[in-house]
């Protein structure tokens, strides 16, 4: 389960070397806005290597790769990292299915060449213009490998000609739209960092809302967030609790053979079942811990 | 009556200072200090040579001394902590005679025990009256406590208080009373203010200092020892200062409020007093300019001298007392033992300090330190110089993990139960050294120049030329 996605500069080794002792259940090694041009190549051969010698244990590595219009950074960017098999690239200013698929085709091509099953650098596709939200859907259906959708918000609301402002209001119709292109797929969605790095409080607000719209996790470009976006979407005692009771009550009545059951005074219907089930997968897969 | 003489040559004639004496100098200015170089520039002007300087630290700014090493003015040093300036210059043995190391506990119990005798102390004041009644919390380079100095004042032949300002005679809230002065020398400026105390010192914003802060925290909630009384010491370095806002946290939440919280004292030391932490600071030192406002202002800050501080030839002392004291380390070994005397290529870059005196007397000493600092493993096989011995030394904390002294089982027992990430200290070194590959230390094999004395004043390990 990844409830924290952690932005890392591509370009800071000691950010590199320790990218797994923040808590993260994440890490995104960005080779494209935290890095100038005139330093891009040194940061994709230092993650590279760094993807080649360190070991990040149960830390998920995804690497954020420029744009398809930049330059042609990005077929550098995946020449080097492909071969390295982080869990998943995270392509930028994505707009449509065609940018996927030209992304996957690329991607397939380093993966035949460097003998590595087809498929198995995943994608989460950063959208983050209007043309994006509006194509949320296709987007993550575009490829099998695209496990989850991410927004951004930054990027998104120049391209909205609104201001960024920590309520969030000019991101909400992009918010509900995502969550609803990417569970209509059934894949994974991610909300945009809070930027306000010494904003604790304000954070906690901003990922508690993301919660309540239905993003699976959020991301954080300030490794102090991780632990309050871990609390935030770790599934409280008192749901897991809840959740378990739910399933001894289905069990129990269907050794007794009793079609509806009721707990707590309400009706154990479907949705109730598939959410405990969500529940408890989301407890197991965190093994009930928050922060590390 | 008056002390007061009409300058530094005069009060060095009066004193009788000849070829081979013994000349000391607390270090309270820090890198602002203008008193120890204007002494050995005249000492030197004087004609007089083959000095030991007896100094509680040396600091950068005090670099014009190697040139007066160099000519044969000073022949000998006796100090706690040399900074990585001078220390460097001192590595290439140029000094004649070996340097002398000691902790502050063990430099005040040389000096009164009559083990390290003192002929003539200079001894910087920001403010004194005309017959040497002398304190640091007032005047232009007031720089707080002036707990180093008591011993000196006390115990040398000779005492010379150099101030630039005179206040009238009697300054009734001195730290150190005149029945010790001998003469008093007023003069422009004793110091830089900006290079005596730092405006403010500042918590890291280094993401992994603040896991290791975080996890530091979280030891000393997890040991016990936190509960109403609770004594406390730590440096002013980012680390330990990001460590004392979490305590902080976890303090308020909790309403536990400690006893005494001691050693260099910072503004967050003086805020942790002023939100009902601690009932009290013990101040040796201050760092920043909230501590010496503090100190001036607060009764509950109290100045105290390196004597009471540290000291093991005292009947009890305040780091004797010491529940938790966290700490940092160049270089830390298999079996604990900590180096803050060298780099990793035996270089001198600092010393004890209070160092070994406070891991001796505290319940839980902690060490924090990153796994790997400028590709090196801070975990090594053999420290390149003891300075604190394994057998005080409970706990390091890293970003990658808590290693405990194997001699602490219960510890080790109560921090896995909090659920903290205990790691065997081998392990954390094979995964330094898996980052890093494993240091091809070369060991210095010149001459010795340095002995580093323990706070018993036995020879703890010695430091060779490179």
């Amino acid at each position: 389960m990844r409830r924290s996605m952690l932005f890392l500069p591509g370009n800071n080794p000691n950010m590199l070397i320790n990218a797994d002792v923040f808590g993260a259940d994440a890490v995104i090694f960005d080779l494209e806005d935290a890095v100038s041009p005139d330093e891009k190549d040194a940061a994709r051969i230092l993650v590279r290597n760094a993807l080649k010698y360190m070991d990040y244990g149960n830390t998920e590595i995804v690497v954020r790769i420029n744009s398809i219009d930049e330059n042609g950074f990005w077929s550098k960017d995946l020449d080097e990292i492909i071969p390295l098999k982080p869990s998943m690239i995270m392509p930028t200013k994505v707009t449509n299915a065609e940018y996927v698929k030209k992304l996957s085709d690329y991607m397939t091509a380093i993966e035949q060449k460097s003998g590595i099953p087809e498929g198995t650098v995943k994608l989460i596709p950063l959208i983050e213009t209007a043309m994006g939200v509006e194509n949320a859907y296709e987007i993550a259906v575009a490829d099998e490998r695209v496990v989850a959708i991410f927004l951004g918000g930054e990027d998104l609301t120049a391209d909205l000609c609104c201001v960024r402002t920590k309520e969030g209001d000019e991101i909400f119709y992009a918010r509900c739209r995502m969550v609803n292109a990417a569970r209509a797929a059934g894949k994974d969605v991610y909300d945009t960092p809070f930027t306000d790095v010494n904003d604790d409080e304000g954070l906690i607000v901003d990922a508690k809302k993301a919660k309540s719209l239905g993003f699976t996790g959020k991301a954080s470009i300030a490794p102090r967030h991780v632990k309050g976006i871990n609390e935030v979407f770790s599934p409280t005692q008192e749901e897991v609790d809840y959740a378990y009771e739910v399933l001894e009550a289905i069990e129990t009545a269907k050794k007794q053979g009793k079609g509806a059951i009721s707990l707590r005074g309400k009706m154990i219907d479907a949705p109730i079942v598939l959410r405990a089930n969500q529940v408890i997968a989301a407890y197991e897969s965190i093994k009930g811990g928050s922060a590390r | 009556m008056s002390k007061l003489v009409k300058n530094l040559k005069e009060a060095i004639t009066l004193c009788g200072l000849k070829d081979g004496m013994t000349i000391s100098f607390h270090h309270h200015l820090r890198n602002g200090d203008y008193v120890l170089n204007a002494v050995v520039d005249e000492i030197a002007a004087m004609g007089i040579k083959d000095i030991n300087l007896h100094a509680s630290s040396l600091f950068d700014i005090h670099l014009p001394v190697i040139e007066h090493i160099k000519n044969g003015v000073i022949t000998g040093i006796e100090t706690d902590y040399i900074s990585t300036g001078v220390g460097k210059q001192l590595s290439q043995g140029i000094l004649k005679n070996p340097i002398i190391f000691r902790t502050h506990g063990g430099r005040p119990a040389d000096i009164i025990s009559g083990r390290s005798h003192i002929d003539v102390a200079f001894v910087a004041a920001p403010s004194s009256d005309k017959m040497g009644n002398i304190t640091g919390k007032n005047g232009k380079s007031a720089c707080g406590s002036l707990g180093y100095a008591f011993a000196d004042a006390m115990c040398a032949d000779k005492v010379v208080v150099v101030t630039d300002n005179i206040v009238d005679y009697p300054m009734y809230d001195y730290s150190i009373p005149e029945t010790n002065i001998d003469y008093v020398v007023n003069v422009d400026k004793i110091g830089n203010p900006s290079g005596i105390v730092s405006g403010t010192t500042k918590i890291t914003r280094d993401p992994v200092g603040l896991v290791m802060a975080d996890y530091a925290a979280k030891v000393i909630k997890a040991s016990s020892l936190l509960k109403d009384g609770f004594s406390f010491q730590t440096g002013a370095g980012g680390a330990s200062l990001a460590a004392a806002k979490y305590l902080k946290d976890i303090m308020l939440a909790e309403k536990i409020t400690g006893s005494y919280c001691m050693g260099g004292i910072t503004g967050y030391m003086v805020d942790m007093l002023n939100c009902g932490c601690f009932e009290s600071l013990m101040d040796v030192q201050c760092f920043d300019l909230d501590a010496v406002n503090s100190l001036r202002t607060n009764p509950k800050h109290k100045e105290v001298s390196a004597e009471h501080y540290a000291s093991p030839d005292v009947k009890s002392n305040l780091v004797n007392s010491l529940d938790v004291v966290i700490l940092g380390a160049t270089e830390i070994d298999t079996d604990f033992n900590v180096n803050v005397h060298t780099d990793s290529s035996g270089c001198i870059m600092g010393g004890s300090g209070g160092h070994s005196d406070a891991a001796a007397g505290a319940k839980l000493t902690m060490i924090i330190a990153p796994l790997v600092r400028a590709r090196v493993s801070v975990i090594t096989d053999r420290v390149t110089c003891i300075s604190t011995p394994g057998n005080t030394v409970d706990v390091l904390v890293t970003q990658r993990g808590i290693a405990i002294n194997p001699l602490r089982t219960e510890l080790r027992d109560r921090l896995k139960d909090a659920g903290l990430p205990v790691v065997d200290i081998f392990d954390l070194k094979k995964k330094a050294d898996s980052i890093c590959g494993e240091a091809k230390i070369e060991r210095a094999k010149g001459k010795v120049i340095a002995n580093v004395l323990y706070r018993d004043a036995s020879l703890i390990d010695t430091i060779r030329m490179i």
